[in-house]
């Protein structure tokens, strides 16, 4: 048995720490890993765990991030519970068999630290990782504080593993601001944790010999459509698993969370939708500009995959310009959550002034001066009746200026 | 044909002739089952005896991706097992270190069992795939005479 690991009601720590313990608590079977910045303290302190006796499961130490999710690929149709952390390029090299994954339907839990993919090299955060990996059929789940980290780890296990889900789910929290910023945590004990995490139930496991059963077979155009189609589907349907999850993870800690967080939506004119660190941030402009009379709001996808999309519009309201803000390079196109956003909204008949900002890459810093401006720069166009500015933007750039396209004004 | 005694009990299928079920009915992950039923004490059984899912390549005939084919001649056969080590598709059929002959529903003729075959003349020789056996085996080469140097 593994030794009892003494916690405090109130821990200080980062958001890889609590990772790090979400993982112990939840007692992986095996977590197959190859550390990278800033993801590194996830594994590095698991693997002290281990070593200290407070994890019965095996810790593999593999080559790279490929190896490590095809370990975690095999340990989990062996029949285990099983985790792992990256971030960035180690994240882009486990790309291929993060689609093998949820197309086998193995419920690993991917911790990933959100970090820039290069080139120019950068180790600090911004979601170019997360936007790669978003069609890989994975449940996502965003953490936007270090305490999010660890709730979301716990949840993860639950969602992904129930028996009407079976995929495999990211949790992202942002490199640095979250993964190495020390704040004050309200950790479940050992036993209250698992108990809520449950005993792992191995489906098809290999390891069942009275059933012999393969795992990654062939289907070509008779039958590949059929079973992306069930997997689809049921990534589609993990939403209602998700939210009983949320309700019985509040009834336990008191922490709420929802598919979407709002953020004074309800009466809201102008509304600015992020993710990660950048929610906080965007929550602090708004409570200082309602002070000066400005009806601010915040949207943010808690989950970004399933993607909520009838979730958006309901909470979007009757604000009459939202702007969202992508912090990954879009590559010749409009930032990808502007785009689910703008489809979300227009499902419902609705045409607030949608607009979009590039944001952040690299670490760029993200400040409350700045989300106010950007607030104000919505009520602009809400007054004005149309954009008033280009409708992609780039906030923080030295330089020209830089945007791209114009809606016709009247 | 005494090799074609364990083609019997199979219920063969040409691949990709299994039933066609909608998405709704497919295996969760793309996870195949091997065997119908307990399969705990599989390793014991011999594959005439084992009850294969319809998913298991065994149920399923490539006869028909073969150009060329491997003939056995009893006779001659000395029963090394080296043809069997080294058959890529389990395609030589042996029970108690005794060759029985070729699964011509799996064998694709790549002809590395006549390759590897000890004896002389050879106890497994490729024809082509249209030869009856009973012809190909009148037409067997007589014994090499070494070579003096």
């Amino acid at each position: 048995m593994a030794e009892k690991y003494e916690i405090n009601q109130t821990e200080v720590w980062d958001g890889n720490y609590a990772a790090a313990h979400a993982l112990r608590q939840a007692q992986v079977d095996v977590v197959s890993a190859y550390p990278i910045t800033p993801s590194t303290p996830i594994v590095e302190n698991y693997g002290n765990f281990v070593s200290n006796g407070y994890i019965d499961g095996e810790f593999v130490m593999v080559e790279s991030e490929h190896a490590a999710m095809s370990g975690c690929v095999g340990a989990a149709a062996a029949g285990g519970r099983v985790a792992t952390a990256t971030s960035s390029q180690g994240f882009a090299l486990m790309v291929e068999v993060l689609y093998q994954a949820s197309g086998m339907r193995l419920p690993i839990v991917l911790n990933v630290v959100n970090r820039a993919l290069a080139s120019p090299l950068n180790v600090r955060g911004d979601h170019s990782d997360m936007y790669l990996g978003r069609d890989a059929g994975w449940i996502n789940l965003d953490a936007f504080n270090a305490q999010e980290a660890y709730d979301m780890n716990l949840c993860a296990f639950r969602i992904g593993e129930h028996l009407d889900v079976r995929l495999p789910v990211m949790v992202h929290q942002d490199g640095f601001i979250t993964s190495h910023t020390a704040q004050n945590i309200n950790p479940l004990q050992d036993e209250d944790a698992y108990k809520f995490v449950g005993v792992y139930q191995p489906v098809e496991e290999m390891l069942d010999f009275s059933k012999p059963v393969t795992y990654g077979a062939q289907t070509e155009e008779d039958w590949h459509y059929e079973h992306k189609a069930r997997q689809h589907s049921a990534l589609m349907r993990s939403t209602r698993v998700i939210d009983e999850v949320f309700a019985d993870f509040k009834a336990l800690t008191g922490r709420e969370y929802k598919r979407v967080e709002s953020y004074m939506m309800e009466d809201a004119e102008v509304a600015v939708v992020a993710l990660g660190t950048t929610v906080e941030t965007l929550r602090q402009a708004a409570k200082e500009l309602r002070k000066e009379g400005l009806k601010a709001g915040v949207i943010a996808p808690r989950c970004f995959r399933p993607f909520p999309f009838d979730q958006i519009a309901e909470v979007c309201g009757d604000a009459k310009a939202v702007c969202v803000m992508d912090r990954s390079a879009p590559g010749g196109a409009m930032g990808a959550m502007f785009n689910e956003i703008s489809a979300a909204i227009l499902a419902t008949g609705k045409r607030p002034l949608v607009t979009n900002y590039i944001y952040g890459l690299g670490g760029r810093d993200f400040s409350v001066d700045e989300a106010k401006r950007i607030f104000k720069e919505q009520k602009a166009h809400a007054d004005a009746g149309h954009i008033t500015t280009q409708i992609q933007q780039f906030s923080g750039l030295r330089g020209p200026r830089l945007g791209f396209f114009e809606s016709k004004r009247s | 044909m005494r090799g074609a005694a364990a083609t019997e009990k199979r219920g063969m299928r040409e691949l990709g002739a299994e039933k066609l079920v909608g998405w709704d009915e497919v295996t969760h992950g793309v996870v195949i089952n091997s065997f119908e039923g307990d399969a705990a004490n599989i390793a014991s059984l011999t594959s005439e005896e084992r009850i294969y899912s319809d998913f298991n390549s065994y149920t399923a005939t490539v006869a028909s991706w073969r150009v060329v084919k491997p003939v056995y001649n009893r006779d001659i056969c000395i029963d090394c097992q080296n043809c069997w080590v080294w058959c890529p598709d389990t395609s030589i059929i042996s029970r108690d270190k005794q060759m029985l002959g070729i699964d011509y529903d799996h064998c694709k003729g790549c002809g590395v069992c006549v390759e590897v075959c000890p004896t002389n003349p050879k106890s497994l020789l490729m024809f082509i795939e249209a030869e009856e056996n009973d012809s190909a085996l009148s037409q067997w080469p007589e014994k090499k005479k070494k070579e003096k140097e």
